[in-house]
């Protein structure tokens, strides 16, 4: 029977069907889930590591040492995890390894649209493409057996379309895969200048094969498919907008539907654009798939007519391909945007907002926190990737000396073992008067609670070490190290103001839960007394979304999203915001 | 069966998540293809959430696109507002009166706009409305929002009684 699968949960039934044995990945929407739901299937040991660049190499030991293997992550993740990649290409595994990541054209989620297409090219790595559950399923199984069949590790791209998309597939059984024997073999798995040299010339070859695999068998298999309808429109395509093309344009196109993105089948290719009059490439993001086919003298229409920006949709396609443009309903209401927000209770407002009163630079970084640069708290200077907060502040500090005790990192716990703690070791090692605020919520909020090295639980909740932030930060050097608690609003306008006055690094690290967690216990809603709101305003300083004000200006709280952290009620002189 | 289009639009925290949920699996058990998109992540921050289920003998697309919607059911006034170019002409809205301001209403910058009801009636959207909060809380919790309006919008599909039961 058909079940309904998140395209992320698809994948991870594809895992656990396909003999998976071990799994290591790091959170990042929109993959995150892969990795959850797999941790929910017996016979797959899952993991939360610290940084993607460690969950692949956790994959790829596993794979060599014989073992079906898998990591994921997003798109971004990929960049940490790019050193690993390229050369994991050059030994090539021993049992099969599959990595997953899940790009995020329109950025619901993200920092930038990368395209990760373009790794699977630099890093000579064969790429599926599913375009629904169904696919996402069939092909993760599938890239087990193109690994084993190539020796390589295979890339599984997904988009946020996809990974976070409800479809149907059918479940079978897991085919168990015993765990393969090891051999030692310098030759092909230590990879320094002699042994390398010769492995490239491995990689050229095998990416000639796959490039054979994809005209061949791949179309057998049906994950490169031609389907002939109408040729007077031609649509090659992959992923998602082989479903939006599908929708807008029906059988008034032939397709050609590329489930091997790279290495891509040229002459199939060539094929298909002969019987089509007009032949488009529809693919987001970059034109990947129409360089090569321009690049092979296949003459193709893409990037002319298709942006390269967001995302696309059926309206998109029909619109562009043959002038259809929809009726719409209006209404004469001028719409405010809603943009996210800090939720109510949410501990980094009460930091936020004692860093406003300093007027600090902020250094920011990726997480819920974030959401500390919107207004009204507007207390984010700088974000550019994971852990930059702490590295580009010693950076800032080195170039402006003067400045230096107006600046701090802000970074969560997450982040923080992920890629800030080499940043702290740069600034006790290099010597800045860095002022570093770790904002430990005790646990990797903004993709939805995941377990990390500083909560003392593993991905299935098993108790487990957990990293002391006080001593790890002791450990590089630093000095001075404060705990606060982020709902106490002076003992953290002090904090700040004397970390910032002080003449060496430190680490001040705001301690309270995610006000989100099952596990925290909230106090009653509070209430405004109306008598006493003088309507100035102070409470919507700090942005709550369970504040708002009457008509006659006086505050209002939301008792339905309240959780009395009592942060406003610290800024209200006349004491009208009441338990 | 030509493809449907639903639509739950409201603001992160309301639960338009699980109820997009719970209508894939309902409508699965009816023997329908269908398709689910969700939005997961940044934009659930108490932000403008928006999700899409289609039903049929075969879904390609997962997205709702503008002027395709047959119904939508929205949590949130303001979010009605927003949205309300996604529905068909002779759409159905089903509308929960609640109101949550967003930041820039909060903060000052804009007011939380008046007579949105009557604005989206005149829109000639078939609008039914009801105060789903109220409804809630008089069941026994504020967090069954969600509950409430897929009931609300039960009456409107093809979905027999005891399927939803």
């Amino acid at each position: 029977m058909k079940k309904l699968f998140l395209g992320n949960g698809a994948v991870a039934r594809g895992l656990y069907e396909a003999g998976c044995r071990v799994v290591s990945s790091y959170p990042g929407t929109p993959s995150t889930e892969i990795t959850e739901i797999a941790a929910e299937y017996d016979g797959i040991y899952c993991e939360w590591a610290p940084n993607e660049k460690v969950a692949m190499e956790v994959a790829v030991g596993a794979a060599i040492a014989g073992a079906r293997s898998f990591c994921a992550m997003k798109h971004v993740g990929l960049n940490v995890a790019a050193d690993p990649l390229f050369t994991a290409s050059y030994t090539g595994i021993n049992a099969g390894m599959v990595i997953g990541v899940a790009d995020d054209p329109g950025m619901h989620s993200s920092q930038n649209e990368q395209d990760s297409r373009h790794y699977a090219r630099a890093a000579k790595l064969p790429m599926l493409e599913p375009s629904d559950s169904a696919e996402c399923l069939e092909f993760t199984k599938a890239a087990f057996h193109l690994s084993e069949t190539f020796d390589t590790p295979v890339i599984i791209r997904l988009t946020t379309r996809i990974a976070h998309s409800r479809s149907l597939a059918e479940e079978s059984e897991r085919v168990e895969k015993d765990v393969l024997k090891y051999e030692k073999n310098p030759q092909k798995y230590v990879m320094m200048p002699a042994m390398a040299k010769v492995r490239h010339a491995v990689v050229e070859d095998r990416l000639c094969k796959l490039a054979d695999w994809g005209e061949n068998t791949a179309v057998s298999d049906g994950i490169n498919r031609a389907e002939y309808n109408s040729e007077k429109i031609g649509i090659i395509t992959s992923g998602i907008c082989y479903q939006y093309a599908k929708e807008a344009l029906g059988t008034n196109a032939s397709y050609l539907k590329l489930g091997c993105v790279y290495p891509l089948p040229t002459e199939l290719i060539r094929g298909f654009a002969a019987r089509c009059e007009k032949v488009y490439v529809i693919e987001e993001l970059d034109d990947f798939i129409e360089t090569h086919c321009k690049k092979n003298g296949i003459e193709v229409v893409g990037k002319q007519v298709f942006t390269k920006l967001g995302e696309y949709s059926q309206s998109m396609i029909s619109s562009v391909i043959l002038g259809d443009v929809k009726k719409t309903l209006s209404v004469k209401t001028s719409v405010p945007p809603r943009p996210p927000v800090l939720c109510a209770g949410c501990p980094h407002r009460g930091l936020f907002y004692a860093l406003k009163k300093q007027k600090a630079f902020v250094s920011g970084d990726i997480g819920c926190y974030t959401l500390g640069a919107l207004q009204p708290l507007s207390m984010m200077d700088t974000c550019i990737c994971m852990g930059a907060s702490v590295s580009a502040l010693h950076g800032k500090n080195k170039a402006d000396k003067a400045n230096e005790k107006k600046s701090v990192a802000v970074i969560g716990d997450s982040t923080f073992i992920h890629s800030g703690i080499t940043g702290l070791i740069n600034i006790a090692y290099n010597k800045s008067n860095s002022v570093v605020i770790i904002l430990d919520n005790s646990i990797t909020g903004m993709t939805g609670h995941q377990q990390n090295p500083t909560t003392g639980l593993t991905i299935t909740g098993e108790p487990t070490a957990a990293v002391s932030l006080e001593k790890l930060a002791s450990a590089v050097g630093i000095k001075r190290i404060r705990v606060i608690d982020p709902y106490d609003l002076s003992e953290t306008e002090n904090a700040v103001r004397e970390e910032l006055e002080a003449d060496e690094p430190s680490v001040i690290i705001s301690r309270r839960p995610c006000a989100l967690l099952k596990s925290v216990k909230h106090a009653p809603p509070l209430k405004v007394d109306a008598d006493k709101c003088r309507a100035c305003g102070m409470c919507m300083r700090i942005g709550c979304p369970a504040i708002s004000l009457d008509k006659s200006s006086k505050a209002v709280i939301d008792f339905t999203q309240c959780v009395g952290c009592n942060v406003c009620k610290q800024l209200c002189k006349f004491g009208a915001i009441t338990d | 069966m030509p493809v449907k289009s639903i639509m739950i639009v409201g603001v992160g925290g309301q639960g338009t998540l699980l109820a997009s949920r719970i209508l894939g699996e309902v409508l699965t058990s009816e023997g329908f293809d269908v398709k689910v998109s969700e939005v997961h992540g940044m934009s659930q921050r108490g932000g403008s959430v928006v999700t899409y289920v289609k039903y049929g003998a075969k879904v390609f697309s997962p997205i709702i696109d503008r002027g395709e919607a047959d119904i939508i059911l929205a949590f949130e006034q303001l979010e009605a507002a927003r949205w309300i170019s996604y529905l068909k002409p002779n759409g159905k809205l089903i509308l929960n009166t609640q109101k949550i301001a967003p930041m820039s209403v909060v903060t000052g910058g804009a007011g939380y706009p008046d007579g949105i009801i009557a604005d989206l009636e005149d829109s000639g959207a078939d609008v039914t409305s009801l105060d789903a909060l109220e409804l809630a809380v008089a069941a026994g919790s504020a967090k069954a929002v969600n509950v409430v309006l897929i009931g609300a919008m039960a009456a409107k599909t093809e979905i027999s009684k005891e399927t939803w039961l």
